[in-house]
């Protein structure tokens, strides 16, 4: 935050007023440096010049063909899901005031891990399941999955309205079901499954096409606008209901729409990549904390999710010789940060 | 008076009824099985063997994973409700400050690494995972002045339990040894365990367990505000430093012995405080005699499901504890924390 020193010299409220702003906007460029280097990097590596090239129009068959088929919608997908994932965590953590809820809670991810995990597992050991499993595809258990438990919770959640703190236990309840189907699951099927399993639920981008990217980006060009629009409502969500009332919001209406859009956003990115493991918890937490919000900011959320699993995606592809599942390294490169965060701050308050 | 007396009671029988099914939970998973034991079967078998059959089956089979099912449902019950106490956080569960994750990236390491594949060696490396992990929470969620805070705490161990659980999976997709290993360990069981790994956990269990009662009254004053209880004489860091060894025991040693079972610590503590209120003094037995009881009726239940086969206890407790928890918290309003 050095670019802010010189701010000291105005009114105080400036410098506040302006992280946030600041934030996602830095945020933003880095990400659009690390999506450059992701399309030049790889096992084919290639300069500035041969992508821009390539980019409009030149390049030969191969050239085309890495750049068009492989590497931008793969980049373009871990983009746009990291952002899904990120709108969708401070949603979450908003309505139920609560830092560690994230659409694992509103049963979207676990719901999907368990359709998806479920296909892959019994596709090939039942044969009757296996006609059905290959006709309706991976993507669309996932959704299938993640939808029907997000359904779930919010009904069990209802009684009378839905409550911030009733809809977090149930959704505990049915993650925990949802869970543990999956971790039975992993252990009936054979170990290739199990791995090929595995590798879907912690969330990969390997071989992405442009049919992944497509409704990732649909879901986010129509409901990002729409959840910004919600954002003052979110802002008053954050105090117990009957002040919500009195402060004249529609409080039942907005927080299904809200909660709505979070479930989407998930459930979407993650038919489209896998539940990447840790995105949709640590970004929020992670805005909230560079932006100096009192809640999660939500552009803030959506740069910081894509940026994150854009870097992380260019670890995994190019890093380790192998190629590594893209949740292993939100996870492994999210976690330090979140933690430096939370003692700097710590440190910041004291001094 | 007379009303605080007459609930005094009231939450003594309740103690006593407790015991009581705890008990008859007890005998009734020793004598249902893939092979029934009548229970003048399970009587022979338990006062006076003689080496029959029946005899054998008892007393190196079916009394071990008794005896593990409680210890782990008592620990597991307890732990769960010093750790909702600690965060006040519902969705705190004892793998919260990393333990579970700790254990589970220890035992993968070990088989990753050293190609370590007795369940022996499991049960060390699960609990020295899980206790230097939560040392690593705890520090990171104590560091700076202030000391450590819910918040804190909460987020450091959800981030090193993410880190963790980032890198078992990194090594089961690189190592197919590791996942067939990891995949049966994971879904927690207190069948097929060997008696000597009781004997391995018990005194961490027991540790655990006084230093958990110990904590009770400390905790109760740490959730009127961190701040009325240093008025009224809690040393705050002391008494949260407490309640994390004694978690760590507990969750460590049942960890350690059958895998990671969930649920039980995330949900026990709802149930307990449903009936007790937020005293901890009432909640953490009651959170242990619950925790033991389900964790027998479940792992019954487990048996009989699949009959001759059996499902493990951890997926058991998942599948069909879920439904009745989201059945109780839809009935009847929570007691918040």
């Amino acid at each position: 935050m050095t670019a802010l020193q010189g701010l000291r010299l105005g009114p105080v409220g400036l410098r506040f007023r302006l992280r946030p702003l600041v934030v996602p906007l830095v945020a933003l460029a880095i990400t659009v440096l690390v999506v450059a280097l992701n399309i030049r990097l790889g096992d084919f590596p290639m300069t500035v010049g041969d992508v821009l090239r390539v980019l409009f129009g030149g390049g030969d068959a191969a050239e085309q063909y890495i750049v068009f088929d492989l590497r931008l919608p793969r980049t373009l997908t871990g983009l746009l899901i990291g952002a899904a994932f990120g709108v969708s965590g401070a949603i979450t953590q908003a309505i139920s005031r609560n830092p560690l809820a994230s659409p694992d809670v509103l049963g979207v991810t676990p719901g999907a891990s368990a359709g998806a995990v479920g296909v892959i597992v019994l596709a090939s050991t039942y044969g009757g399941a296996a006609t059905i499993a290959a006709a309706i595809g991976l993507p669309v258990a996932a959704l299938i999955g993640g939808l029907l438990s997000a359904a779930l919770v919010y009904v069990l959640a209802w009684r009378r309205g839905v409550d911030g703190y009733r809809l977090v236990l149930v959704g505990i309840g049915v993650q925990a079901f949802m869970l543990n189907l999956t971790y039975w699951l992993l252990t009936i099927g054979d170990i290739s499954q199990a791995g090929q399993a595995l590798v879907w639920i912690t969330g990969s981008l390997n071989g992405r096409s442009w049919s992944d990217l497509v409704p990732v980006a649909v879901a986010l060009a129509v409901f990002l606008p729409l959840s910004l629009v919600g954002a003052h409502v979110l802002g008053a969500l954050q105090f117990d209901d009957d002040t919500v009332r009195n402060l004249g919001v529609r409080v039942e209406l907005s927080r299904f729409a809200l909660i709505l859009i979070a479930v989407i956003l998930a459930a979407i990115a993650t038919a489209a990549a896998g539940p990447v493991f840790f995105v949709a918890l640590a970004t929020p937490q992670i805005a909230q904390r560079l932006a100096g919000t009192a809640r999660p900011p939500l552009v803030a959320s959506a740069v910081i999710g894509a940026l994150l699993v854009s870097v992380s995606d260019l670890i995994a592809r190019t890093t380790f010789g192998i190629e590594l599942p893209v949740g292993v390294v939100t996870a492994v490169l999210g976690a330090p940060y979140l933690m430096f965060l939370i003692i700097r701050k710590r440190r910041e308050v004291r001094a | 008076m007379g009303a605080l007396a007459r609930r005094r009671r009231r939450r003594i029988v309740g103690l006593l009824v407790l015991v009581g099914l705890a008990a008859a939970a007890g005998l009734a998973s020793i004598a249902i099985g893939s092979k029934p034991i009548g229970l003048d079967g399970v009587w022979h078998g338990l006062v006076a063997p003689t080496g029959t059959e029946n005899d054998i089956i008892i007393r190196s089979l079916r009394v071990p994973r008794t005896e593990l099912a409680v210890l782990a449902g008592i620990a597991l019950g307890v732990a769960g409700s010093l750790i909702q106490g600690h965060t006040r956080n519902p969705l705190a569960d004892p793998g919260l400050l990393g333990v579970t994750s700790g254990a589970a990236f220890a035992v993968v390491v070990g088989i990753f690494a050293f190609g370590m594949t007795s369940l022996y060696s499991y049960v060390w490396l699960a609990f020295l995972g899980a206790v230097v992990t939560t040392g690593l929470v705890f520090l990171l969620g104590s560091a700076g002045r202030g000391g450590p805070t819910p918040l804190t705490l909460a987020l450091a161990g959800a981030a090193v339990s993410a880190l963790m659980v980032g890198l078992i999976s990194a090594m089961a997709v690189i190592d197919q040894q590791s996942l067939e290993a990891f995949r049966f360990w994971r879904v927690g069981a207190v069948a097929g365990r060997d008696p000597v790994v009781i004997g391995q956990v018990l005194p961490f269990l027991a540790v655990g367990l006084v230093l958990a009662l110990a904590n009770a009254p400390g905790l109760n004053a740490l959730s009127l505000g961190e701040d009325v209880a240093r008025s009224i004489g809690q040393h705050v860091t002391r008494t949260r430093l407490l309640g994390i060894v004694a978690i760590t025991l507990l969750t460590g040693g049942a960890v350690a012995a059958c895998g990671p079972i969930g649920f039980v610590g995330l949900v026990v503590p709802h149930v307990a405080r449903f009936i007790t209120g937020p005293d901890h003094r009432w909640l953490l037995p009651y959170s242990g005699l619950i925790g033991a009881v389900l964790l027998l009726v479940a792992d019954i239940i487990g048996r009989v499901i699949a009959w001759p086969s059996e499902l493990q206890v951890g997926i058991v407790l998942a599948l069909i504890g879920a439904p009745v928890f989201v059945g109780i918290v839809r009935r009847k309003r929570m007691v918040r924390l």
